[in-house]
């Protein structure tokens, strides 16, 4: 039931060596920054300094490592479950040169200080301009794609793919509206208030449909794939799909709590944050609830203890976010290490386990294999990694709650009992098992990178033929 | 049966769109389009709608505020006081948002690793400034501050220079900009005081800059809650 067409996995391989680079390159930058924290004599030189490399950070791996994941995996399964070739192959190479020159532009341009000032934004406006091209040649491919489709259904995993593809433009091309004042400065088109509400509404949607829709398309295809098993609830899929995207965009909000933004913004925002649970328990539920009768499987196969794990931070991660949109909870958080613990049990813990198991399965396929090298070292991966990520999270929770507490303790004479100074101090030995966290988990991407090498190196590229579709799917 | 409408969507790349597109599209509309039309955000009144006296940037401060973007200080420092006894003790009074009318961007930051600057301005002297800009472990032993040792320098001693005042200022007349007590859209700065804007920086250093726009910082709300 084979005809002679195959799938374009050429793009696919290259974004997939490229997640595992760039996590690499972007975790490195955040062993440095978190360095820098405890020894500031390493702020070497201008161009090495904590405030301009932590947005490289940032930068790096959110849209370079998750950017290159979610690209590498939504080219391969939209073309699997469509059961047809990509749309507009020529296209897709644009998709993979223009997003590493990107990628580029940045590690250049943020070290030399050139930024709008904006979190996650801080790209200048000609970089804003080739991302919004990059972007729209990547909607093309990915739809056309769906709209060749040979089976009539669209599965779950596009939906979510579509909606963060979506999302993610309009998001991108608000935020940008500046005003240029030369080819490397801008400035927003807005001001104070309003530029906040924008940033933080682009800022958490990021989160929202970067690190969260788009990686639970990633969920909904390599989830059921590796564990063999269809996946749980198609009800609940479609309940939490629309409702997760509705309530996402109205969840802004709770990063302004108790600032100048208007009071009926703030609750708006943390309302919808309180709702968000749901949904986002939704799509936990049912990757997890996917593993029903396959879980002895979790003994013996190391890519699905990545899966599940990544599930499990994302549940822990996303009952954790709506606590921290509580006004009264938020005032104790907001501004502390406990935001930046928050983070990495998402980033790290979500985003970067499900991706670096997918990516274990994808490639030993891209190269006409089963297996990678060593099933082994995905095991020593997947412990090493588990460990940082644990010593990463408790040391900056402990750190946040800690001089959130500093900070508002008062004497009995209603004085201030801290000085600020006094938080930073007491927070350099978290600072250090932060730093331990964050150096194990960037030793297992380099074991994954090792294991990768040895599957590929000299191996032949390999572009499966297309599977036709069986005639129940139609 | 909503379930085999639901199908139609799951069939149809162009009904996925569209509909996807309409319901991420209303919390944001919610949320930001009023931001712009309440008189809190966009004119220059505090939180009992008493005028507050903020000015535009003048060339110095603007200036020192593109070195503030530069460096980044924004990942350390917040420029937003919340209204909390123990945040208005230690940093004075809380932020409103009518003092952050000439801002682009915003600069309220997200993270405390260093103090809050919202009212920074005036709190110490110049050379307390420099000497901690240029060493902050002279200053505050335990600090982790990096210590910008470079901005002891001209304007056009950059690596990448900064872009020419009047162009930045002229930029801040054409952005989105904030209304008078009548209604009226502000324009920050008159031909004249583009004109002269290049004569403010002479001889002056990024760090001369910088330090000029710490000392403005929040001094346009100075009462005391």
């Amino acid at each position: 039931m084979q005809s002679q067409t195959t799938y374009n996995y050429k793009v696919v391989r290259q974004f997939a060596i490229m997640t595992v680079v760039w996590g690499i390159v972007g975790m490195l930058v955040g062993v440095i920054v978190a360095a820098q924290l405890i020894w500031p004599q390493l702020n070497l030189h201008e161009i090495l300094q904590y405030g301009r490399l932590r947005p490289l950070h940032t930068n790096a791996v959110i849209f370079a490592f998750g950017g290159c994941a979610l690209f590498a995996t939504s080219l391969y399964s939209v073309q699997r479950t469509c059961h047809t070739p990509l749309f507009a192959p020529g296209l897709a190479t644009f998709v993979f040169w223009g997003w590493q020159l990107i990628i580029l532009l940045a590690a250049v341009s943020l070290p030399l200080g050139l930024t709008t000032g904006k979190e996650y934004a801080e790209l200048e406006w000609p970089i804003d301009i080739l991302i919004a091209v990059v972007w729209v040649s990547y909607a093309i491919v990915f739809f056309g794609t769906l709209a060749i489709r040979k089976v009539s259904h669209i599965y779950v995993s596009n939906w979510f793919y579509a909606a963060f593809i979506i999302a993610v433009a309009i998001l991108h091309i608000t935020n940008s509206a500046e005003i240029p004042v030369s080819l490397f400065k801008s400035y927003s088109v807005y001001a104070g208030v309003q530029d906040a509400m924008v940033q933080w509404w682009y800022g958490h949607n990021a989160v929202g449909f970067f690190l969260t829709a788009g990686f639970l398309g990633m969920m909904y295809y390599f989830v059921p794939k590796q564990a063999d098993r269809p996946v749980y609830s198609y009800r609940l899929s479609v309940v939490h799909f629309w409702a997760l995207i509705f309530t996402y965009m109205w969840a802004g909000p709770h990063h302004l709590h108790y600032t100048a933004l208007p009071d009926w913004a703030q609750s708006v925002g943390m309302l919808f944050s309180l709702i968000l649970l749901a949904p986002s328990w939704g799509g936990m539920i049912n990757g997890i609830m996917t593993l029903s009768g396959a879980w002895h499987k979790l003994r013996t196969d190391p890519i699905l203890k990545f899966l599940v794990t990544s599930l499990s931070f994302y549940g822990m991660s996303t009952f954790e976010g709506p606590m921290m949109s509580v006004k009264s909870v938020n005032a104790l958080s907001h501004y502390t290490d406990w935001t930046i613990g928050h983070v990495h049990s998402g980033a790290l813990g979500w985003v970067a386990m499900i991706s670096i198991g997918a990516i274990y399965f994808l490639l030993p396929r891209l190269y006409g294999k089963t297996e990678m090298y060593s099933t082994k070292l995905i095991n020593t991966h997947f412990w090493i990694a588990t460990i940082g990520i644990v010593l990463y999270v408790a040391s900056m929770w402990i750190s946040g709650v800690m001089e959130g507490l500093m900070w508002r303790q008062t004497n009995p004479d209603g004085t201030l009992a801290y000085a600020f100074i006094d938080a930073v101090k007491a927070k350099y030995p978290f600072y250090v098992i932060r730093l331990i966290g964050g150096t194990l988990f960037l030793t297992g991407m380099l074991v994954m990178f090792y294991n990768m090498l040895k599957t590929i190196v000299g191996e032949k590229a390999y572009d499966a033929p297309v599977v036709a579709p069986v005639a129940a799917h139609a | 049966m909503a379930e085999s409408k639901h199908d139609a969507i799951e069939r149809s790349v162009f009904l996925l769109i569209v509909l996807s597109l309409l319901t991420i599209s209303v919390g944001g509309i919610v949320e930001i389009v009023p931001q712009f039309f309440q008189k809190s955000t966009t004119t220059a009144i505090d939180d009992k709608g008493a005028a507050l006296d903020v000015k535009p940037y003048d060339p110095l401060r603007l200036a020192g505020r593109y070195i503030y973007i530069r460096e980044c200080c924004y990942n350390c420092h917040s420029q937003m006081i919340r209204p909390f006894r123990a945040e208005t003790q230690r940093y004075g009074a809380f932020s409103v948002a009518g003092e952050f009318i000439y801002d682009h961007p915003f600069q309220w930051g997200s993270k405390r690793t260093g103090p809050d600057l919202a009212r920074v301005g005036g709190r110490y002297s110049d050379n307390w400034h420099r000497q901690h800009l240029l060493d902050p472990r002279s200053v505050v032993a335990e600090s982790n501050m990096p210590a910008f040792t470079w901005l002891d320098r001209p304007f056009d001693k950059a690596i990448i220079n900064m872009p020419d005042i009047k162009t930045q200022m002229e930029a801040m007349n054409l952005v989105i900009r904030p209304k008078d007590s009548q209604g009226n859209v502000i324009t920050p700065y008159s031909p004249g005081d583009i004109e002269k804007a290049p004569d403010a920086l002479k001889g002056k250093t990024e760090l001369d800059a910088l330090i000029a726009y710490l000392q403005g910082l929040g001094t346009a709300r100075l009462i005391a809650q």
